[in-house]
């Protein structure tokens, strides 16, 4: 909270972006103390993580400090006063929190707790919610993600630049020439992050984890090398329309294992039919689209990432051309 | 594969869109889009027919039967929105490829019609889904699309209005959110059917009541209802031409389908309107929404913002009939979304044709377009005419129907305030009339053709189907009002 009124308050926009950082710590921990580990370990790697390092690169972009504004925004605050009000005061009679006879214990969530090792044989309840009972929600996410990636890529993809003028800057020229303990970390961490990412993809099934989180984790790592040696060089190494390919395949890849449980006599995402034994037909359906979430998740950060960062090198060109 | 129509209804441009970024040239992807956008025009035709026989169809996602898993519940009302949206889109696309040409550059043609199709899957999936969270979720997808559609712009001020539309929007989404937290956390179900069975039973909280009143201003907000219309008129006057044309007829569409969805089957007539004053409510602001907005259109300078505050003012017919909440008012209320549809898309899309050949829509640039463009202004006349109301075309149609409702609620002076509306109407749309044929051609404007066939034949296609569904009336009005009989039948 305190955390909060301080982002508001604050003018110097890094550490903004260091304090939100923070706070989606804090809001995981706070999600670790209820007990929804998954939910914790998605808002550590997408809230303290990934989104820091897009606004951080977004702000190397507008600059360092936050214009002073004139006018006073009173009318929106008092308006959102109200609602917070209103909602506080609408929501008294909720159900307390954690009591066991609340209807949300008592009507659907007990055949998940108590049926879902039979019925997909998966022991992380949350995975088998997510992948399977509502797995058409899942997809939605990842087409949601997608969007976000394609959006982007609509408003920001710059007009490839002539060789000569790329060849003599790249983003944060001067770290990758002064850095050197930096550097030599950053290649030793790399590695072990890629691997964790993976763990956390093939995991999932029995600890927090899945394809959300370790595309976001395979992402910050490929991010991270692109901060410290630049982006050209790793640009030699994942191309744009690589990635933007490998983001629409991630989608395709999932909704082509629903068409399959749909030609073999299914329903549409029933992963029963993908083979003889339904309860091995569920872990393979739930290993194949946690792939393709991971596919998709990854690349489109990367879309994002790549996008803005060029974006910053077309500016500073332009600013160097200028001073010419 | 009959069965499988529900989900296939969604998934088929959901998954074309993806598709479209590896096919890459324009063209290719164009008439790829358009076929698939055909393709689910046609499931939607099926699924009406299916479901005016035989009644609703019930499709589980993932084999997992309802409150656990996910299912797509379609009954008559579904239905007849799901055809709006995909015969819209299907005939928007025929003109895209012209029209996008001209407006966006080269390497963006492929983005484009990926959203298109994004945004298209997204409404579709908003329609068929029978779970509260999933219709979320496709919400969420439908809105992106649409925000990063609309800055395609040229001006540069579509990047504004877009960003107005992203706030807004955003404040809407999370709204809802909060609204379907708080409902699962009293039922503890989050699928539309089992809502609509274990809410009465709690109806009396006031956590309820809240959820009810963020889902409903959540709405609204999408729905741009007065006075949460402020993102629409640049949203709409900024954006490409074909995406006015695509969104002004779905997407507000839409949020109408939600707004009844809710208030009708899941809360059930009698908590909706019963225990607040939701009728007084919405009356009132539809009213004020009419003539506000068909006021402001008076004054506007580029024509498509004048169309836009046109459609605010639409909005505000359609809420006036839902909120007589009887069967006669919500009849007009679907035939006015379907009609509407109709007469926005051939407007937006004739404007896109001026657009084409002048590069501007600003009024004065009309001067003697009537016997430049003879076709295209005639398509303009036509949906003005039907905007307004006239008979034979399916503005009549809607406004008798209306007008039926509130006589039958002996709401004899809305009935009369409605008809004076028309008149502003009939203003608004005269100033376009004048300029185009009574005055002389500019200088700068001599020497314009008549717009490309590739326009002329869906602009046509929309405005033929103003004027024989103005005349034959019985698909529109025989669905409109099974539909509205048959939720009044399950609401409690």
């Amino acid at each position: 909270m305190g955390i909060a009124v301080a982002i508001v308050r604050m003018k110097d926009l890094v550490a903004v972006i260091m304090l939100a950082g923070i706070y989606g710590l804090l809001s995981a921990s706070f999600f670790v103390a209820m007990d929804a580990v998954d939910v914790a370990f998605t808002e550590a790697s997408v809230g303290a993580g990934i989104s820091s390092l897009l606004m951080l690169v977004a702000i190397t972009m507008t600059g360092r400090s936050e214009h002073p504004t004139r006018h006073k925004p009173v009318l929106a605050l008092v308006v959102v006063v109200i609602t917070g009000a209103l909602l506080i005061y609408g929501t008294l009679d909720m159900p307390y929190f954690g009591s066991a006879d609340a209807p949300i214990h008592g009507h659907v969530a007990p055949r998940y707790i108590n049926d879902s090792m039979q019925e997909i044989g998966v022991p992380n309840i949350v995975t088998s919610v997510l992948a399977s009972y509502r797995a058409f929600d899942t997809f939605g996410e990842v087409v949601v993600i997608f969007t976000a990636g394609i959006g982007v890529l609509t408003l920001l993809s710059v007009v490839r630049l002539p060789e000569d003028v790329t060849k003599s800057y790249s983003l944060n020229d001067s770290m990758y020439e002064q850095q050197l303990i930096l550097r030599i970390v950053t290649k030793m961490l790399i590695p072990f992050i890629l691997l964790f990412a993976l763990y956390v993809q093939f995991h999932g099934e029995y600890g927090p984890g899945g394809g959300f989180q370790a595309g976001v984790i395979f992402a910050a790592a490929i991010i991270l090398y692109a901060m410290v040696f630049g982006l050209r060089t790793s640009r030699r190494v994942i191309n744009q329309p690589f990635i933007q390919l490998a983001a629409a395949m991630g989608v395709l890849f999932y909704g082509s294992i629903g068409l399959v449980s749909l030609l073999n006599g299914g329903n549409f995402l029933d992963y029963s039919v993908l083979n003889a034994d339904p309860i091995a037909g569920q872990h393979l359906g739930i290993l194949l689209i946690e792939l393709g979430v991971g596919c998709t998740v990854a690349s489109v950060m990367l879309i994002i990432f790549f996008n803005f960062a060029g974006r910053r090198e077309v500016q500073q060109n332009r600013r160097d051309k200028e001073t010419k | 594969m009959l069965a499988h129509l529900p989900i296939l209804q969604v998934i088929v441009p959901l998954l074309a869109a993806p598709l479209c970024l590896i096919l890459r040239r324009s063209s290719l992807v164009w008439l790829f889009s358009l076929i698939i956008s055909g393709i689910a025009f046609l499931i939607s035709i099926s699924l009406l027919q299916q479901i005016m026989a035989s009644g609703t169809i019930v499709y589980e996602l993932g084999g997992w039967d309802a409150p656990w898993g996910i299912e797509y519940r379609i009954d008559k009302l579904n239905a007849f929105v799901l055809l709006i949206i995909s015969a819209v889109s299907t005939v928007v696309l025929l003109a895209a490829q012209t029209s996008i040409e001209k407006e966006l550059p080269k390497d963006k043609h492929t983005l484009f019609y990926v959203l298109y199709l994004l945004s298209l899957s997204g409404m579709l999936g908003i329609v068929s889904s029978g779970d509260v969270f999933n219709v979320f979720v496709f919400l969420e997808i439908s809105s992106l699309s649409a925000y990063a559609l609309i800055a395609l712009g040229e001006d540069r001020r579509a990047l504004w209005a877009s960003f107005q539309y992203l706030i807004m929007g955003t404040i809407g989404a999370t709204f809802i959110l909060i609204g379907i937290g708080l409902m699962y956390q009293m039922t503890g179900t989050l699928n539309l059917d089992d809502l609509s069975r274990r809410l009465p039973e709690v109806a009396h909280t006031r956590t309820v009541f809240s959820a009810f009143a963020f889902v409903i201003v959540g709405i609204c907000l999408k729905l741009a209802l007065f006075p949460l219309h402020l993102w629409l008129p640049n949203a709409y006057a900024y954006a490409p031409s074909i995406v006015t044309a695509f969104l002004a007829a779905t997407a507000t569409k839409v949020a109408i389908y939600l707004l009844i969805r809710f208030t009708f089957s899941v809360f059930g007539l009698s908590f909706s309107f019963t225990t607040l004053p939701l009728q007084i409510l919405f009356m009132v602001l539809g009213l004020l929404g009419i003539f506000v907005a068909s006021t402001a259109a008076i004054y506007q300078k580029n024509v498509k913002h004048l169309f836009a505050y046109s459609s605010i003012a639409q909005i505000g017919y359609m809420i006036v009939g839902f909120s007589t909440s009887t069967v006669t008012g919500l009849t007009a209320t679907l035939l006015h979304v379907f009609n509407h549809a109709l007469m926005k898309s051939a407007l937006f899309l004739a404007l896109g044709a001026v657009m084409y050949r002048i590069g501007s829509v600003q009024l004065s640039q009309f001067q003697g377009l009537g016997r430049q463009m003879p076709f295209t202004m005639a398509a303009i006349v036509i949906g003005g005419l039907s905007l307004i109301g006239v008979p034979l075309t399916v503005g009549f149609v809607s406004k008798w129907y209306l007008l039926m409702a509130l006589v039958e609620n002996g709401w004899w002076l809305v009935a009369v305030l409605i008809l004076l509306s028309s008149l502003l109407t009939i203003i608004y749309v005269w100033r376009i009339f004048e300029v185009a044929y009574f005055k002389p051609p500019l200088l700068e404007t001599e020497g314009i053709k008549e717009a490309p066939i590739s326009f002329l034949i869906p602009i046509w296609i929309l405005v033929m189907a103003n004027i024989y569904f103005g005349i034959d009336t019985r698909l529109s009005v025989q669905v409109a009002q099974a539909a509205s009989q048959s939720l009044f039948g399950v609401a409690p």
